[in-house]
């Protein structure tokens, strides 16, 4: 509450904020990519001519990367900019394109942000810049998350994040619990489970976890978000929607899941404490619990996630970046190749697996034996990145966001998240998120086709 | 130099920075308010659509309503807090007055945001203190008190100095008045001081209601523990918030903005209308 400030100046305040956002509309495309491809010669002028890049990211010592791209192409120099990570660099970016000056060169973008910026015409197109030639480097399904309705490719694939799940063997051990290969297997070790310990829950479905969710979707062949140009088709309460919806809805009714938010003071400790013994998270899960939930080291394992269908493999994906170059540069071929470098150069590659624990997108770390073959001491020994490795083989390809993911985030929290919480109708509430969406996607002007 | 025009220098560097900060922004935002801009299709005129939306906005009017009920029931409380403390400081009877004084205040001198994280640990629904007696506050039904007491430790304070230097400012006379004629401790509070207090109490509760009513840092703290009950809508405040950096709705969260400064204006103003028609 702000009774200390008049109500007046917070008014101002707020005024002097939308005035940031909206100073002007429309000025932000300085340049356009030319239609034809650009030639070599252009290329090595462009990385030979002194330049500096303004690149906006939150990775952490990504300098050590830079470095090798400023070693090969000694004129090219590099200034990189934490402006905050996710949403806050987001509505930074946002703010500077609208406002026509400011905005970086390029910018890390997550894959499920790339069309609530390409939407606004804010990306570069990376074809005329030799993109189409790296195809074939990275891991099939991250190269359709960056490519655009008409083909246009937005961005590089950084790191991934194919969904497994981690679990508590002492605890599956302690309870008899075998390792759910189906779903239908992990409601009944749920019921199991939490039915000797009352403590216990098998998972905690968060209540506000999003990306999470989308993955879950994702997994279970749900196509919510179509989008071709102006026209986007929503199907949020598709049949796989709600069946993913139904299931946790049910279990979380029965109270065998929780539904603490993550990524809060509860959830770490919940984490720790061993009141939930299984985790459905990313590829990038594993170190994360490394880090927040030291004292259950060498407790862990992990596993794909359970499937719908007794034999099938299916995988969805949570979370992951890319790198993408920025309306408005001044050196688009410098900045493309930078990106370029930074995700596809074997070395750079590498380098964010082996300083950053990124779970790699390329194609040649994936096979490297040697990236397979690391043991994690947290995991028992266990040999994850082969493991993950095989889970990001079985991600569903066809997968598309929306332009407007926030919106859709909110929607979700406020309907699904919230009768997941409530222990009420989790699948009838997908009605009202489709109902949600639409009518803002209506109002923002979008063609909207259901499903 | 005339000293009308001295006058005019003098009040220069504020109103130099009352037209650029306060004035310019706030016309900016009623420029803003009056159009509509889309992802897909830019920018239009919109005249008064966003105002006649927000008036219909069930979102809005759920939120308006919170706050309406927050400023009922926490405010009174609140002042009944300070004006029973700043009454307790001045009867001279406290023996610690000045370390009680400054208790009390303290917690205004705390930033709303480690209040409310602080509070936030308190709450906690499965580590907090309230957690181990099986009490979570952080529910449907328990969060809008929850908030209210948050607001209510942090302030009880700010309005018991207001009041207390009001009560300084009583002239000594008609406390020896009132002695002559037999007033005891209580006959005196209720007959001198708490009438002597009026044009304070009205200002802290003006304050209030502005306060209420721009309910912001806190929700949006707690929020974070409990997504599911502290929708975006939650107050005005947090819904502007959220239509302008969630939902990109920069004109429409102008508009939402102004109508709440408007709610504020009114009900201050009715405040102080009847506070001083019952005065006659």
């Amino acid at each position: 509450m702000s009774r200390k400030v008049s109500h007046w100046r917070l008014a101002a305040a707020l005024a002097a904020s939308v005035l940031a956002l909206s100073a002007c509309s429309g000025t932000a495309a300085k340049t356009t990519a030319s239609a034809g491809p650009i030639g070599q010669a252009d290329i090595d002028k462009a990385m030979t001519t002194p330049t500096t890049l303004t690149f906006w990211t939150w990775v952490p010592n990504i300098a050590q990367e830079v470095a090798l791209f400023e070693k090969k192409y000694p004129a090219v120099k590099i200034n990189v900019v934490n402006a905050g990570q996710g949403a806050d660099q987001y509505t930074k970016l946002r703010t500077a394109l609208k406002a026509g000056s400011g905005a970086p060169d390029l910018a890390q973008v997550e894959f499920q942000y790339i069309p609530t910026f390409s939407i606004t015409k804010s990306l570069v197109d990376l074809r005329p810049y030799g993109a189409d030639a790296n195809k074939s480097k990275f891991v099939d399904w991250t190269w359709g998350q960056v490519t655009g309705p008409n083909g246009e490719i937005f961005a590089y694939p950084q790191d991934t994040g194919p969904m497994g799940m981690v679990y508590r063997a002492d605890l599956f051990a302690k309870y008899k619990i075998d390792v759910p290969k189906t779903w239908d297997e992990f409601a009944a070790a749920a019921r199991k489970l939490h039915a000797a310990d009352g403590k216990v829950y098998l998972t905690d479905m968060a209540a506000n976890e999003t990306g999470a969710w989308h993955g879950l979707m994702w997994q279970a062949g749900s196509k919510p978000y179509t989008v071709n140009g102006t026209t986007v088709g929503l199907a949020v309460n598709d049949t796989a929607s709600k069946k993913v919806a139904d299931y946790w809805g049910g279990l979380a009714k029965e109270g065998v899941v929780a539904t603490d938010p993550d990524f809060t003071d509860t959830w770490f400790q919940g984490l720790n404490s061993g009141k939930y013994a299984a985790w459905l998270t990313a590829a990038w899960g594993p170190v994360f619990l490394g880090g927040s939930a030291k004292s259950t080291a060498g407790k862990w394992k992990a596993a794909p996630l359970p499937q719908w269908d007794a034999g099938s493999n299916v995988s969805g994906n949570w979370g992951g970046s890319t790198t993408a170059v920025i309306k408005g540069t001044a050196n688009p071929i410098a900045a493309a190749k930078f990106a370029e470098f930074l995700n596809s150069d074997p070395e750079s590659a590498k380098m964010f697996n082996t300083v950053q624990n990124f779970f790699p997108a390329t194609t040649a770390l994936l096979a490297d034996p040697s990236f397979a073959a690391q043991k994690s001491e947290f995991f028992g020994g266990q040999q994850l990145n082969q493991l993950f490795g095989q889970i990001g083989d079985t991600v569903n390809k066809g997968w598309q966001w929306p332009p407007f993911l926030d919106q859709s985030n909110q929607d979700w929290t406020e309907t699904v998240g919230k009768a997941l919480a409530d222990k009420a109708d989790a699948a009838g509430a997908t009605d009202q998120w489709q109902q949600r969406v639409t009518s803002y996607a209506k109002d923002q002007g979008f063609t909207v086709n259901a499903g | 130099m005339t000293a009308k025009r001295a006058g005019y220098v003098f009040v220069a560097p504020f109103l130099v920075l009352f037209l650029l900060l306060f004035m310019f922004p706030l016309g900016y935002a009623a420029y803003l308010s009056l159009f509509k801009d889309q992802l897909v299709g830019g920018t239009v005129f919109a005249g008064l659509a966003n105002y006649t939306r927000a008036l219909s906005d069930p979102q809005l009017l759920q939120g308006a309503g919170r706050v309406g009920l927050f400023f009922l029931i926490q405010v009174p409380i609140m002042l009944l807090i300070s004006l029973a403390a700043a009454l307790a400081i001045d009867s001279g009877l406290l023996r610690a007055a000045r370390v009680f004084r400054l208790g009390v205040f303290l917690p205004y001198a705390v930033p709303s945001v480690v209040a409310a994280l602080m509070w936030g640990y308190l709450y906690g629904p499965s580590f907090g203190p309230l957690a181990r007696f099986g009490f979570d506050p952080l529910t449907d039904t328990l969060m809008l008190p929850a908030l209210g007491n948050i607001v209510t430790w942090e302030f009880a304070g700010y309005n018991m100095i207001i009041l207390y230097a009001a009560l300084r400012t009583v002239p000594a006379e008609r406390y020896e008045a009132a002695a002559v004629d037999g007033a005891g401790p209580w006959r005196t509070a209720w007959s001198i001081k708490i009438p002597a207090l009026r044009p304070a109490l009205l200002l802290c509760l003006v304050f209030s209601v502005i306060g209420s009513f721009q309910l912001f840092a806190e929700p949006n703290l707690v929020q974070r523990l409990a997504p599911n009950v502290i929708n975006a809508a939650y107050t005005p405040n947090l819904y502007a918030y959220s239509l302008a950096f969630t939902s990109q709705q920069v004109n429409y969260a102008a508009a939402v903005s102004f109508l709440l400064g408007l709610v504020i204006l009114v009900v201050s103003y009715a405040v102080l209308y009847t506070a001083n028609r019952s005065r006659r």
